[in-house]
């Protein structure tokens, strides 16, 4: 091999991305720029792509150092809308916890946390239509939380028993709730960013009024989809918003793996003639103002907007993996962005609309209210335990209508019941 | 409309039929690709598509078969009946994961609550000098997946019938073109003239709506002394042969490879104890050896020698030697000779 290399130049060598900290050391965020608020002012909703560059590059931020909320992107909500978010968020907060540990109670496979990113989900939500409609990826239950999407509904798919309305086929958090304009989660990463454009295409090319927010996270901007994507909406002018929630982990790579270390998620925008923006994705108030603005654009035919929430993944990227086996386990709360429910609570509270003993009675009543969701849900089984759908749904749905070869297949599969569970099996 | 008047078309003006006409009854179809808008495809099955229904109703597309096929998934979501054309076969594994893991997967993940009403059409098969990129058969990787539904017409009459009927069917269906007879019958006696369609019963095509059924099997010339399985270019390669040597075999026309229509294929080769399968694609784990374990696990008592496989070899389609590579009428003479010995 060395024998090509000629002598007079210098050798070439092969750069691998390597986070700054690992487990033992000490993070240090201090590199982290953080601008102070209206840094980047928001623009007309009308204007064109080409000259807002600087906004891919900044952070828009609301909420201040002092969490009060201030400058142009100031979506001005009430207290009562604020107020609904903080619940949104924490009842969130209080669903993962709880199934968080089912899983660790062996009641299901498998949960993923959205810890320290709930205002990617729950304020983008609040700032679109009840109609429009969402493309996820799996980490924005949030959406459906916001939607007022029945938990047990929720927790029967995650204990994939009789009452899981996507009847037990899908690993859990995989929800499906097309009445909440909720798209079917897929496993296979992104794949949901070429099908929001293609449900955008033809929302307008129906003259509809409805438009589509998708979401992924940074690690999977790398995958094709996330470009073909982009080059669609592009070339159609589709009224789409897309989302790159960038918590800074794909399961146990750092963002460098998607390429952070030359710019910005948010800078991807430039390169198709789009609308970027990069926002402080802690900042419940930055994070809705920037979806407004997007869902404003996409409305009024001006078009798609790629926006990066700048975050951070709090907890693993789920039940599967350890993060203090690849990262330094001081990281989030060296975060230098803060906790989106403390900075929305402090915020609340500095108008005075809000008060730690109301936070705490919230808290316990969400906690209260979700166990008592989740002993309802449990009437209908946890997995592995018997209660689940009828063996013969494992062949419904694969065709609209059972083709011979299924039904055979099915037959199968019946007799292989009868074996195991006996003559009595049936008539149960 | 009805099937009363019948015109002579080629499968590219039958398959250019089914599309207007759906396109005129159901404002949900849409149909895009690359080059199908303006220009009509470089096929030209969507000529003056794109003037007669207008451009958001058929349209050109970036060159990314991934966002094509995503598109059309996302668009069918939303209510609509997407008719995608991905240019040529070869270029379809860039939409394999949006084909594989969503589309196929779109209802039953969803339970019901997404459905995914989506033909993807694309010109496959060689014998074009089309070289190693213009020239697969792939359908054997789409059989495989569940929740697909894959069809191959021989004719133009079936390709219009079975077109329509992929497009009104709720499930995503692949819906593979034998382009080497998109002008004509080839016989696969390359040296010899290719006879227009218009000498073809099959080219006697209504030219208003009907549909043939999906999962049904035509049995395109009855004899006694073997089955032959086949479908795409390769049916009216067998009936040349099987009509130069004088063989009575029984020729079936699967036309829909997935779902099969087993009970067709089960009758015939009880009744002739014998059984051949014959594709363009390669041989190693191609739909012939799904066939060959179907026709086995269902007749092995009644046949009276080992079932035959004629297909291409397992190499890339080769430019140069293209004829030596088609399983053409050498490779299945020699094959009705060994099947019928015994």
């Amino acid at each position: 091999m060395g024998q090509h290399n000629q002598d007079n130049l210098a050798p070439l060598h092969l750069h691998v991305p390597e986070p700054k900290f690992r487990p033992g050391d000490k993070a240090d965020f201090s590199d982290i720029v953080v601008p102070e608020v209206d840094a980047v002012a928001r623009p007309d909703e009308h204007v064109a792509p080409a000259e807002i560059h600087p906004l891919a590059y900044g952070l828009v931020r609301v909420l201040g150092d002092d969490n009060n909320a201030s400058g142009s992107w100031n979506p001005g909500l009430s207290a009562d809308t604020l107020r609904l978010m903080l619940r949104k968020m924490l009842m969130l907060r209080a669903f993962d916890d709880r199934m968080f540990r089912a899983q660790r109670q062996g009641k299901t496979s498998f949960y993923m946390k959205s810890f320290g990113e709930e205002a990617t989900s729950v304020a983008t939500t609040m700032a679109l239509h009840r109609d429009d409609m969402c493309f996820p990826s799996y980490r924005q239950q949030g959406i459906l939380i916001t939607r007022d999407y029945p938990l047990v509904d929720m927790m029967n798919q995650i204990y994939s028993n009789r009452g899981d309305r996507l009847k037990g086929r899908q690993l859990p958090i995989m929800y499906s709730a097309k009445d909440y304009g909720f798209f079917s989660i897929s496993g296979n990463l992104t794949t949901q960013y070429p099908q929001a454009v293609g449900w955008a295409m033809a929302s307008a090319s129906r003259a509809d009024t409805r438009i589509a927010a998708v979401w992924c996270g940074d690690g999977s901007t790398a995958e094709g989809d996330f470009h073909s994507a982009l080059t669609f909406a592009a070339v159609y002018n589709a009224p789409v918003i897309f989302q790159v929630v960038n918590n800074q982990w794909a399961i146990s790579s750092f963002s460098g793996f998607a390429g952070s270390e030359r710019t910005t998620f948010a800078a991807r925008a430039i390169g198709y003639g789009i609308a970027g923006l990069r926002v402080d994705g802690n900042d419940a108030l930055a994070v809705y103002a920037a979806m407004q603005w997007a869902a404003n654009r996409a409305r009024t035919n001006n078009g798609p907007t790629l926006i990066e929430y700048f975050t951070y993944r709090g907890e693993g990227h789920s039940t599967s993996d350890d993060p203090s086996a690849y990262r330094a386990a001081e990281e989030y709360a060296l975060w230098p962005l803060g906790d989106p429910v403390e900075r929305l609570k402090a915020h609340l509270i500095a108008l005075g609309e809000w008060s730690d003993a109301q936070h705490e009675a919230l808290v316990a009543e969400l906690s209260d209210e979700v166990k008592a969701k989740q002993k309802e849900a449990e009437q209908n089984g946890i997995l592995g335990h018997g209660l689940h759908h009828p063996f013969e749904t494992m062949f419904e749905d694969v065709f609209e209508e059972m083709p011979a070869h299924l039904k055979e297949q099915c037959a199968q599969m019946l007799e292989e019941q009868r074996d195991k569970f006996g003559p009595e099996w049936e008539a149960r | 409309m009805s099937e009363d008047t019948t015109k002579t078309m080629n499968m590219i003006e039958a398959i250019n039929s089914a599309l207007d006409v759906m396109l005129g009854q159901d404002p949900d179809v849409v149909i895009m690709g690359e080059d199908v808008g303006y220009f009509g495809g470089v096929f030209r099955a969507t000529a003056g598509l794109q003037k007669k229904h207008g451009k958001t109703r058929v349209f050109d597309t970036p060159i990314s078969e991934c966002g094509i096929i995503g598109v059309g998934v996302g668009m069918a979501a939303y209510g609509l009946r997407p008719v995608p054309e991905i240019q040529f076969a070869d270029y379809i594994y860039p939409g394999l994961d949006q084909l594989v893991s969503e589309a196929a997967r779109m209802r039953y993940r969803s339970a019901n609550d997404f459905i995914c009403p989506m033909t993807v059409r694309s010109p496959f098969g060689g014998g074009i000098f089309g070289g190693q990129t213009h020239s697969q058969s792939p359908e054997s990787l789409f059989t495989h997946v569940c929740g697909i539904k894959t069809v191959i017409p021989a004719t133009p009459y079936d390709a219009k019938g079975l077109l329509i009927a992929a497009i009104e069917d709720n499930d995503p269906v692949v819906f593979f073109e034998p382009k080497r007879i998109y002008n004509g019958p080839f016989t696969g006696y390359y040296d010899r003239p290719v006879e227009p369609w218009s000498k073809h019963e099959g080219s006697a095509v209504p030219e208003g709506y009907y549909r043939i059924e999906l999962g049904k099997a035509a049995v395109v010339r009855e004899g006694q002394a073997v089955t032959v399985l086949t479908y795409g270019t390769m049916v009216h390669v067998v009936k040349a042969v099987v009509a130069e040597h004088g063989i009575d075999a029984e020729i079936i026309d699967l036309r829909t490879l997935l779902p099969l229509d087993i009970e067709t294929i089960e009758a015939s080769v009880k009744k002739t104890g014998r059984c051949m399968v014959v594709h363009e694609a390669t041989r190693t784990s191609g739909f012939g050896a799904e066939l060959s374990a179907q026709v086995q696990e269902r007749c092995f008592y009644h046949l009276e020698a080992p079932i035959e496989r004629v297909t291409g070899f397992d190499t890339p389609y080769p430019h140069s030697l293209e004829w030596a590579y088609f399983p053409g009428p050498v490779r299945l003479a020699r094959a009705f000779d060994k099947i019928m010995k015994d």
